[in-house]
């Protein structure tokens, strides 16, 4: 029995940083091969998806990628702004990850 | 004596960022491991383009001394060579001469003599000119390609060297001590060493690569880590026996902070990770081969730079309100409308009033995805970007007391709309800066741009 489990819920790291003062890079690690197989195969974690939660067009995306001997996901993006100039809410791009955590992916319930 | 070996070389990295403090007893454990090389990186863009736009070092001086006063102390004793790359935070050759300064004061005070080599990496404004016009210049991912007037605009502008700068100064003067660069590639000092023993340059680039995070490859993350580097492989090890490499940690490493976890591009090339192995040889320390470095066509350094972008002012508030609250996106435009209005004499293309709501979306901005009524408290930080300080604080202060006294519909709390914890009440921040400048740059020589001084110190 799957039921929509947010992916906060599955992975053991999901974070956000900057790679570099031009790009903000978002992680997710899972906790097992299994369970980096199983978001895969689930189809949920698209270029097209984070194109959206990031108002990123997906031509514009850096790398986006499942990344086997890892077990992670690993997804570039341009920074919304320069780091550090006026205007900047995160200098260190490390909490832009929330919208990551949130995603919902069809996963077996505990019974 | 180091004792030098055909099959090993032994680097110790005692932090990922001189300044932040290590463990002495673990660095201490690492020198009787009998490292061939002591390394350490201090540079970083990530705290921001203050350091390069108006000349600011990302720790104190103070904690520089602390920090440089151990590995001055271990060369002293052990004659390892001390090799610090991208001095202060930006590596600018102000900060490549602030830290000899303080190499200079800590041997004066204690004793010690040393050679040191520093290494410059400021690059000449009128040559990225004319490297821009001959055409040798490309934006480094999403950044406008370079234009004149941003290099005018650059307070400096320095470039990230590689390996052959230091390997330049290791072999052009007999028994150097100690090395101060100034912005360097992160594991150019490792790789260096390593490259210099004859070693693999993809294992000598990717162990440095992992070791210029100090232990940040460990579980849990940690400070001195120590690498040993052979002929087809390389092994890595935390010195806190509290921690442990495992083969997931150290895989996972390249994706910290990196745009793509295998590519990583630096001078000279690119180093490939994606057909690595790991192994687990000991439950602490990892083996690491299958690495690759791929040459580039054309050998390029990245240039850094920032300018400095006016002078900013922002005042802090809270709000507790609930009518004032469910309002506030409303008043903050009637608000700066009249702030505009006020200071009508001002081109409206010379300051930037912005809005940053916690509580609501001051974290995300528009990419917040929680769209529902705000928090049951929120702050408020407005920011004032202008061409004066002066001007900075007086925006600041029109839109302060313009919120805090503003009546809005069903507006009970007559007395005042905002708290504010702080004075003064409208707080300037000074220069604002901005990264400007950071390009690839194709150079004929990998060494020509950095130019080397020698220096006897101490007594």
């Amino acid at each position: 029995m799957n039921a929509p489990t947010p992916l906060r819920d599955i992975a053991k790291v999901i974070r956000s940083k900057n790679a570099g003062p031009f790009e903000i890079t978002l992680d997710i690690v899972f906790k097992t091969k299994e369970d980096f197989e199983a978001v895969k195969r689930s189809g949920v974690i698209t270029r097209e998806l984070v194109s959206g939660l990031y108002n990123v067009p997906t031509q514009n995306i850096i790398t986006f990628g499942f990344f086997d001997l890892i077990n992670a996901v690993k997804i570039t993006l341009p920074r919304p702004r320069p780091q550090g100039g006026i205007g900047e809410t995160d200098m260190h791009a490390a909490q832009q990850h929330v919208p990551l955590q949130e995603i919902l992916v069809p996963w077996p319930t505990v019974t | 004596m180091t004792v030098t070996s055909n099959d090993e070389i032994r680097i110790l990295t005692p932090s990922g960022m001189l300044g932040y403090g290590f463990p002495v007893d673990h660095f201490k454990m690492g020198l009787a491991l009998q490292p061939h090389a002591i390394t350490i990186d201090s540079g970083s863009t990530d705290s921001g383009p203050q350091k390069l736009g108006k000349g600011e070092m990302t720790c104190s001086r103070e904690a520089y001394v602390k920090d440089i006063a151990v590995l001055l102390e271990a060369q002293h004793a052990t004659k390892i060579p001390v090799l610090i790359s991208s001095a202060g935070g930006d590596g600018s050759n102000l900060h490549v001469d602030a830290f000899m300064d303080i190499i200079r004061e800590i041997s004066t005070q204690r004793g010690w003599r040393f050679k040191v080599a520093s290494i410059y990496a400021d690059i000449d404004k009128g040559l990225i000119g004319r490297e821009l016009r001959a055409g040798r210049i490309e934006p480094l991912g999403p950044v406008p390609p370079l234009e004149q007037s941003e290099i005018d605009a650059a307070t400096v502008v320095v470039a990230q060297m590689g390996a052959e700068p230091f390997l330049k100064a290791l072999d052009e003067s007999e028994g150097v001590d100690v090395v101060v660069s100034g912005r360097a590639y992160d594991p150019s000092p490792t790789a260096a060493m390593a490259i210099r023993a004859g070693f693999d340059p993809a294992l000598a680039w990717h162990m440095g690569k992992i070791m210029e995070c100090g232990a940040l490859c460990a579980e849990p993350v940690g400070r001195n880590v120590m690498g040993y580097l052979h002929r087809d492989h390389f092994e890595i090890e935390p010195l806190n026996p509290a921690e442990r490499c495992t083969t997931a940690s150290v895989a996972a490493h390249t994706l910290y902070e990196k745009s793509h976890p295998f590519l990583l591009a630096g001078p000279g090339g690119t180093l490939d990770l994606s057909n690595c192995t790991y192994e687990q040889v000991t439950d602490r320390r990892v083996r690491v081969s299958g690495s690759r470095f791929e040459p580039a066509k054309r050998y390029t350094v990245k240039l850094e730079g920032a300018k400095t972008a006016g002078f900013r002012s922002i005042f802090i508030a809270g709000a507790r309100d609930p009518i004032f609250i469910s309002q506030i996106d409303t008043l903050i435009e009637q608000v700066f409308d009249g702030t505009r209005k006020y200071f009508a004499e001002v081109p409206t293309d010379s300051y930037r009033l912005i809005p940053h709501i916690y509580g609501k979306n001051g974290v995300m901005g528009d990419l917040e995805p929680h769209k529902g009524p705000p928090a049951h408290e929120i702050c408020v930080i407005v920011e004032v970007a202008a061409t004066t300080q002066a001007l900075a604080t007086a925006m600041c202060g029109k839109v302060r007391t313009s919120l805090m006294h503003t009546p809005y519909p069903g507006r009970i709390a007559t007395a005042g709309n905002l708290a504010s914890p702080f004075t003064p009440l409208e707080i300037p921040l000074g220069e604002a800066c901005a990264f400007n400048v950071y390009h690839l740059m194709t150079v004929d020589s990998p060494t020509a741009l950095f130019p080397i001084q020698y220096h006897e110190v101490g007594r």
